[in-house]
């Protein structure tokens, strides 16, 4: 009975999914809508206003600084958790 | 594991892989990788030096404070580095807009604050890589 419910959830989903996934516009098209101006200013620009000639870097570390300082964060977090299940809380070793 | 085939390669193969750890952290702004990929090398060597030499002379090397310090100092570091943007009356993390010289994009030293941004959060990943592996690891 269970094993019915779940499948009555999980398929919907699944429909809904393979839905989206036919609306989605084809790979690599240069109509497509993220093919806008914010790709091309990094692609045109980005060595020149970041100065690295890796762009994927440019992006992470100039233009999206921000994001990439929280994700170091989300690795000091993931690294808090273990300690704090595998050591427990009241254990002050380091 | 007193495995002489295993040991003795792995003692030639350490160099060369923390090497092209240093590499890819060193080049992130020139070519494919950065302080993820490369920090994750480097931590990755020393993870396969502890399953092969032991976890003790591991933890004679690099101690486990020392490998927690690091891996808050690699974010602290990114920050503090962002403050160089406040510092000359611009925005946090800026890097061409605070006035830093860019250098000439290709070479080893140039795209400003890029590079020592790479460093810090090479040495945080490679440290954290460390630290999960001995929080593991050890049991008390």
């Amino acid at each position: 009975m269970r094993k019915f419910l779940a499948l009555l959830v999980v398929l919907p989903c699944l429909v809904a999914m393979i839905m989206l996934a036919a609306e989605l516009p084809p790979y690599a098209d240069p109509d497509n809508p993220t093919n806008n101006e914010v790709p091309t200013r990094y692609t045109e620009q980005g060595v020149e206003e970041a100065g690295a000639t890796n762009i994927v870097t440019d992006i992470i570390i100039d233009y999206r600084a921000y994001d990439t300082l929280i994700e170091t964060t989300v690795l000091f977090t993931a690294l808090i958790a273990v300690m704090l299940t595998l050591k427990g809380a009241g254990n002050n070793h380091a | 594991m007193p495995d002489m085939i295993l040991r003795e390669i792995t003692s030639l193969l350490l160099p060369f892989i923390q090497m092209y750890g240093i590499y890819v952290v060193m080049h992130g702004h020139l070519s494919p990788g950065g302080g993820f990929a490369g920090g994750m090398i480097l931590g990755v060597s020393l993870i396969l030096y502890i399953l092969v030499f032991g976890l003790d002379s591991c933890l004679r090397k690099v101690p486990h404070r020392l490998s927690s310090f690091l891996e808050s100092f690699g974010t602290l570091w990114y920050a503090a580095v962002g403050l160089v943007g406040l510092l000359r009356g611009t925005s946090f993390l800026m890097n061409k807009g605070a006035g830093i010289d860019l250098g000439t994009p290709g070479e080893l030293f140039s795209s400003g604050l890029i590079v020592v941004i790479t460093i810090g959060v090479g040495i945080k990943v490679a440290s954290t890589m460390l630290s999960l592996f001995y929080t593991l690891v050890e049991e008390d």
